[in-house]
């Protein structure tokens, strides 16, 4: 490859590219430092006029925020948890054992990825709130316990390790489940990290479905506290970027981190 | 002797377990069959709790008028269909929700094949660009939607700010009729960008070096190369972005949701989504939301299943 030449304009033009991109999050960096007469300055101030912590501490003051982090953490693990879970088991049936329906099971699977969750919306509540969770975590974290998208995730990973890996367990004395833990698992650690960090992303950032399912303070996550941030705090725009900071953060480490493993899961996911 | 027992009973059962039955013309066995349906079971029955029966339920649904508030259920044929159909409101979310996907999708593929196609050729820092690019997609939509508030507040956002050093008119962004879908779709194109950037920048980078070379030794310009090559064989990728954008814009809802909760002035920014929202769960109208929840599905169903036939590649094709 010819990789001496570097192309120097377009360089500059992606660069002013990623400063509109990151705008956004530098924005909301400076004002979560913001004082009141800073952001009702005219024309606006886009630096602070100081470093001060007073917006996170009125964040604290406002609303229970650790609690909110606590909520979010909680229910997002255990969604993760059980889906990567069901999931790993099914696609072990799926990939390495043979059993009559299997392929209608797939289909089955396979087929619940076309109805998106925001049309059965209103039938699951109405069943969330016939057994009677609904304000509950349980109510949360139930409808998000199995994802067909995970699954055929962990399905593709799965296929990829050779069956005599499996055969020569066998012979050692491997049951079939003691195959799963001691062959597949070990085998596809890269795999389910991805599936893992995916699933969790996916839970951290929900909003719809915890807003309809709790209405009690103490049950809020994290966006559903920002919402609401909006009114408790009437706009105060800089209490509101001190608590986005401190809620996308986190996010945006664990990206920083875990990049490779993401962009892989949705460039395998994402082309079939 | 209790031993020896236990010993006949798992040979039993081995032999059970190693029996072979046919179905449908093909050998299977228990056991293995056995096994599979066991660590299916939790799939099984999320999937039946959770997909069909919600799926049944929401048919019952749309023929009722149940109300959240009382809980009284009585069947009242295909009025909750009538009602839509004559619905303002309901068209009018239904018309925004097409204009969003139509202007979201156009924008975001072009600034994403842009972007991909920048990314993938020969510029400094390309690593860090795509960090920048794909950060938005992974940050909660509700997070973002705040730091945007901000920026269209006709008083003190930045936005009216930088405008105005263009000489140009504040605006009103998401507080007159006439901007407020616009600014929703900014905002979203900003927020989903990276993933497409990302999907399309994969299918780049998969395009055998064997064509490019090739086309080089013809004399082929970069833009030559970009038309005729990279970009026919990204169809599959770009019609994956389509269906994907098309299926994602019906879904929206949470932007809208915060940065204007009412539906925006004139009901200019409600989308299906939210419209159903508003029906179920703000006004009660459990069974209205239902119906609207089959339509929305359908023409969801609908526009998947008419990708499928295009393919979605003509217009790409030069």
């Amino acid at each position: 490859m010819e990789s001496n030449k570097k192309n120097v304009p377009l360089t500059i033009i992606m660069c002013i590219g990623a400063l509109i991109m990151v705008f956004p999050f530098v924005w909301m960096c400076l004002s979560a430092f913001k004082t009141v007469s800073d952001v009702y300055a005219y024309p606006p101030k886009w630096l602070p006029s100081a470093w001060n912590l007073d917006n996170f501490k009125a964040v604290f003051d406002m609303i229970p925020f650790w609690r909110y982090y606590a909520n979010s953490i909680f229910t997002a693990c255990t969604q993760t948890f059980l889906q990567v879970g069901i999931s790993i088991l099914a696609a072990y049936a799926l990939t390495k054992l043979r059993f009559p329906g299997m392929n209608f099971v797939y289909g089955f699977i396979q087929s619940s990825m076309f109805v998106p969750t925001v049309v059965t919306i209103i039938p699951t509540f109405f069943i969330i709130s016939k057994m009677g969770l609904v304000n509950t975590y349980g109510g949360i974290i139930l409808p998000q316990i199995m994802s067909a998208f995970t699954t055929i995730l962990i399905i593709s990973f799965f296929v990829t390790i050779p069956n005599d890996l499996l055969d020569a367990a066998k012979i050692d004395g491997c049951g079939t489940f003691k195959c799963l833990w001691k062959v597949m698992i070990p085998n596809s650690t890269s795999g389910i990290t991805t599936a893992t960090l995916f699933s969790f992303l996916g839970h951290w950032k929900a909003y719809q479905w915890p807003l309809i399912v709790t209405n009690s303070t103490k049950l809020r996550t994290l966006p559903i506290g920002l919402k609401y941030l909006v009114q408790e705090s009437s706009s105060e725009y800089q209490v509101m970027m001190a608590a986005t900071l401190m809620t996308v953060v986190p996010v945006l480490i664990v990206y920083s981190i875990y990049e490779k493993q993401l962009v892989k899961s949705i460039t395998l996911t994402g082309i079939k | 002797m209790d031993k020896t027992n236990k010993q006949t009973l798992g040979e039993k059962m081995s032999d059970i377990a190693n029996r072979k039955f046919m179905w449908r013309g093909e050998k299977y066995h228990l056991g293995e069959t056995a096994a599979a349906y066991t660590l299916l079971i939790p799939t099984l029955i999320t999937l039946i709790v959770l997909f069909v029966l919600p799926l049944v339920m929401l048919i019952v649904l749309s023929f009722t008028d149940y109300r959240m508030t009382t809980g009284q259920m009585d069947f009242n044929g295909i009025d909750n269909y009538i009602y839509l159909f004559t619905s303002d409101k309901f068209w009018q979310a239904m018309r925004n929700t097409v204009f969003f996907a139509v202007i979201k999708l156009g924008l975001d593929v072009c600034l994403a094949l842009a972007v991909a196609l920048a990314l993938d050729s020969n510029i400094y820092c390309r690593k860090v660009l795509r960090t920048v690019f794909f950060s938005p997609v992974v940050t909660p939509v509700v997070a973002c939607s705040l730091i945007w508030l901000w920026f269209y507040d006709p008083g003190i956002g930045p936005f009216n700010q930088i405008l105005g050093w263009f000489g140009i008119e504040p605006l009103k962004w998401i507080f007159a009729k006439e901007t407020a879908m616009m600014s929703i779709i900014i905002f979203s194109v900003w927020h989903g960008l990276g993933y497409n950037v990302m999907l399309l920048l994969s299918g780049l980078q998969g395009i055998s070096g064997e064509y490019l070379e090739a086309a080089k030794l013809d004399g082929a310009t970069d833009m030559q190369i970009i038309w005729k090559i990279k970009l026919p064989l990204l169809k599959p990728i770009i019609s994956f972005v389509l269906m994907m954008g098309i299926i994602n814009a019906f879904k929206a809802f949470s932007e809208v949701n915060v940065m204007t909760p009412d539906g925006g002035p004139g009901y200019s920014t409600a989308m299906a989504v939210n419209y159903i929202y508003e029906q179920a769960f703000t006004n009660g109208r459990m069974g209205r939301g239902a119906a609207a929840s089959i339509l929305l599905f359908i023409v969801i169903f609908v526009l998947t299943q008419l990708k499928n036939k295009v393919g979605g590649s003509k217009e790409i094709d030069t």
